[in-house]
């Protein structure tokens, strides 16, 4: 009897939410992985946008890094054929889905609204899927950034290094001082991300596009990929002994406490810089990691507009315009640390080091040297990508030496196509 | 009357089967079923997501070309003799230890016992800070003076395999140690007794009558481990997280990381396939004889 009054009673419960749910269509329902600090609070500023605009927001987070979990409950989700309004998707995994049919067409939307004379080509092709817009872009982040200590220098008698032997001359440097010369965070993704940087300074625009993003087996087996590779093992040696499997963001720390000078890693890292209340140019450094200064090796959080009821598309399409409008793209991107999609959004309101990455972006695309990222997923197929990842981190922890993992990385990568 | 009753036979025939087969049904679909359905994936071209296009055996070529499933069978095999010895092992000899009449027995019991309470996550996690050696036991040393102290095992691609081993035979042992007690209290004084008075003491007494008579206790012991061997996942993911590089990768790790966020997986699947195989190439003959020495000794 109990049993059956308690039964009634979540009944009940649940047909009053049915109810009220389905009377309150404006409501966008986003699944994304944004749970950390900086990150959640650069959403809060769209939650706020869409609350104007009288618009729920129903947040489905799924913690971690990258978005692996998020990715399982995505799949869940499409598969019970019942998508989230919206995805928090990553480059390839853009394609991926747009390939299964169930990502939504915004290309009206993105007429009107003039996406394509403000998103550059390089980011295009990440956010249309066979010429329609799938996806509205957010920002762009990019990994060919060296982050350091300013004190550190100073005491280590040295200046910002602008070629590849000025930096390790660098490194060596600092190394003799005493610190740490290369804060890292052993673990494949971020031995990838130093990778980008390495092969770019390495073969310049065409070494970078044949191999990372072309999977030419030619040029992966090339004297500059194999070039490219020793430069990795220089670099292991500037490595504290005690590096594998740390967290990006506790190797930023050993920068930011000034146990380390330099860290190779995407602006993301800036937001660890600026939440202990250093500033950049006086208590820390953001410089392109030499022989990349002309380029822009970006990702993009991007989200996704899935296939859903015609009754949610309009909150659907205003979320979707309000990602894109420079007001919140300038507004998120100065808490997230990235710089805007859009090409038209002035840079007032950011940093030194933010005010150089819309300048660099700009530069970039208009050289043809705005590149997709590698190491996160905007060069090639997450399968790939972790072939890369393999011999990468095989050969930076020393399984590998550089003859070996030019002869390794052709093999691989054929093996995950 | 007689209608009543056989009513109440059918009954009483219906009833167990009724009531067995809502969880019959549930173990054919979630257990056989989905065996099957990974089965059928393994010889697909499934990526993101399963599609039904046949390929036959192609992801078992791709499979056993792959530098890091070679790894990950090495290092089961490592992990998986000393995980299972060490803690059958350990859990007798503490079983044993304890099963001499000491004081503080319950005590004892609980406190290595206690283990089994943590999941793996925890295990690992506080392994992975005991181990590190810029936090843990060397860092302890170094401050306590001992400076030469070394113990890096778990940034060394080589010996990072062992730190799993250790951490999972410290969780698991107590476990093994209270099937043993379990087993060693079901021997009867009697027997114990009568072998005393034939002569038999001490290491002969546990040797030659003891033992022998905790081989059922044994088999399960060792089912309950090797399925734990091979489907050891978090502990790694949370020791290790399968580096230094990709030097403890274990098939489990192997298998998640193919299905799920490589989008392969098809390859994912058959590696899957392959697991089962191997415990079902080691549990089956082993399962197969002792249910047959048992009906034999009937």
């Amino acid at each position: 009897m109990r049993m059956g009054r308690r039964l009634r009673g979540s009944l009940y419960a649940l047909t009053t939410l049915l109810v009220f749910g389905g009377a309150a269509a404006q409501e966008v329902e986003v699944l994304h992985w944004w749970t950390s600090g900086g990150e959640a609070g650069a959403l809060q500023v769209l939650k706020q946008d869409l609350k104007q605009h009288g618009i729920t927001w129903k947040d489905m987070p799924v913690a971690g890094g990258g978005g692996t979990q998020a990715m399982t409950v995505l799949r869940a989700r499409v598969t019970s054929g019942n998508p989230p309004t919206s995805v928090q998707l990553l480059g390839f995994d853009l394609r991926d889905w747009a390939e299964q049919g169930v990502l939504a067409d915004l290309s009206d939307l993105a007429l009107t609204e003039g996406w394509d004379k403000v998103v550059p080509p390089a980011l295009q092709q990440f956010s249309k899927y066979k010429g329609k817009w799938i996806a509205a872009p957010v920002n762009f982040h990019s990994t060919n950034w060296i982050w350091a200590n300013k004190a550190v220098l100073d005491a280590a008698g040295v200046a910002v290094p602008k070629t590849w032997d000025e930096f390790v001359a660098a490194l060596e440097k600092v190394k003799k001082s005493g610190k740490i010369a290369l804060a890292h965070g052993g673990q494949p993704w971020q031995d990838a991300t130093i990778f980008d940087s390495v092969v770019y300074a390495t073969g310049g625009p065409e070494l970078y596009r044949r191999a990372l993003i072309d999977t030419d087996p030619k040029a992966l087996a090339s004297p500059e990929m194999r070039m490219a590779f020793e430069r990795m093992a220089t670099l292991r040696k500037y490595v504290d002994p005690n590096f594998s499997g740390r967290e990006w963001n506790l190797a930023t720390a050993m920068v930011v406490n000034g146990s380390a000078a330099f860290q190779i890693m995407g602006d993301w890292a800036k937001g660890e810089f600026l939440r202990t209340g250093k500033k950049p140019g006086t208590d820390f450094l953001c410089f392109r990691f030499p022989g990349t200064q002309n380029a822009v090796l970006f990702n993009s959080d991007q989200f996704a507009m899935f296939n859903v009821d015609a009754k949610k598309l309009p909150a659907q399409r205003e979320l979707a315009k309000t990602i894109m409008s420079p007001a919140f793209q300038a507004a998120f991107n100065v808490i997230k640390g990235s710089v805007p999609a859009r090409t038209d959004v002035p840079g007032d309101a950011f940093d030194e080091c933010g005010r150089q990455g819309i300048k660099d972006v700009a530069a970039a695309s208009a050289a043809g040297t705005l590149l997709g990222s590698m190491s996160q997923g905007y060069a090639v197929p997450a399968s790939i990508k972790n072939a890369f990842y393999d011999v990468i981190t095989a050969q930076f922890n020393g399984e590998y030496d550089a003859a070996r993992a030019v002869k390794e990385l052709p093999q691989a990568i054929e093996l995950a196509k | 009357m007689t209608a009543a009753t056989a009513a109440r036979t059918r009954l009483s025939v219906w009833l167990p089967r009724l009531a067995l087969a809502p969880s019959f049904a549930a173990v054919l679909v979630c257990v056989y079923g989905f065996i099957l359905f990974t089965l059928y994936l393994s010889f697909t071209n499934s990526k993101l997501l399963p599609v039904y296009e046949w390929l036959g055996f192609a992801n078992y070529v791709t499979l056993f070309k792959l530098p890091a499933w070679h790894t990950a069978l090495a290092n089961l095999s490592i992990f998986g003799v000393l995980y299972i010895g060490l803690c059958i092992a350990i859990g007798a000899m503490l079983a044993i230890a304890l099963d001499q009449r000491i004081r503080a027995e319950g005590v004892l019991r609980a406190v290595y016992l206690y283990p089994m309470a943590l999941s793996f996550i925890v295990t690992g996690t506080a392994w992975k800070w005991l181990l590190d050696p810029g936090v843990g036991l060397e860092q302890v040393m170094h401050v306590l003076g001992w400076q030469s102290f070394v113990f890096g095992w778990i940034k060394d691609r080589d010996m990072a395999i062992y730190t799993i081993v250790i951490a999972g035979v410290w969780q698991t042992s107590g476990f093994v140690m209270a099937l043993f007690l379990a087993g060693l209290r079901g021997i009867s004084d009697e027997v114990m007794k009568a072998a005393q008075i034939d002569g038999a003491s001490g290491f002969a007494l546990y040797r030659h009558v003891v033992l022998p008579q905790l081989k059922p206790t044994l088999l399960s012991a060792v089912v309950l481990l090797t399925h734990m061997a091979i489907k050891s996942y978090d502990l790694v993911i949370a020791l290790t997280g399968g580096g230094p590089g990709r030097a403890t990768e274990l098939p489990a790790t192997f298998m998640y990381s193919y299905t799920f966020t490589r989008n392969q997986m098809a390859v994912g699947a058959s590696s899957a396939v392959i697991m089962l195989f191997t415990v079902m190439a080691v549990m089956v003959p082993y399962l197969y004889s002792e249910l047959r020495e048992q009906r034999d000794a009937r």
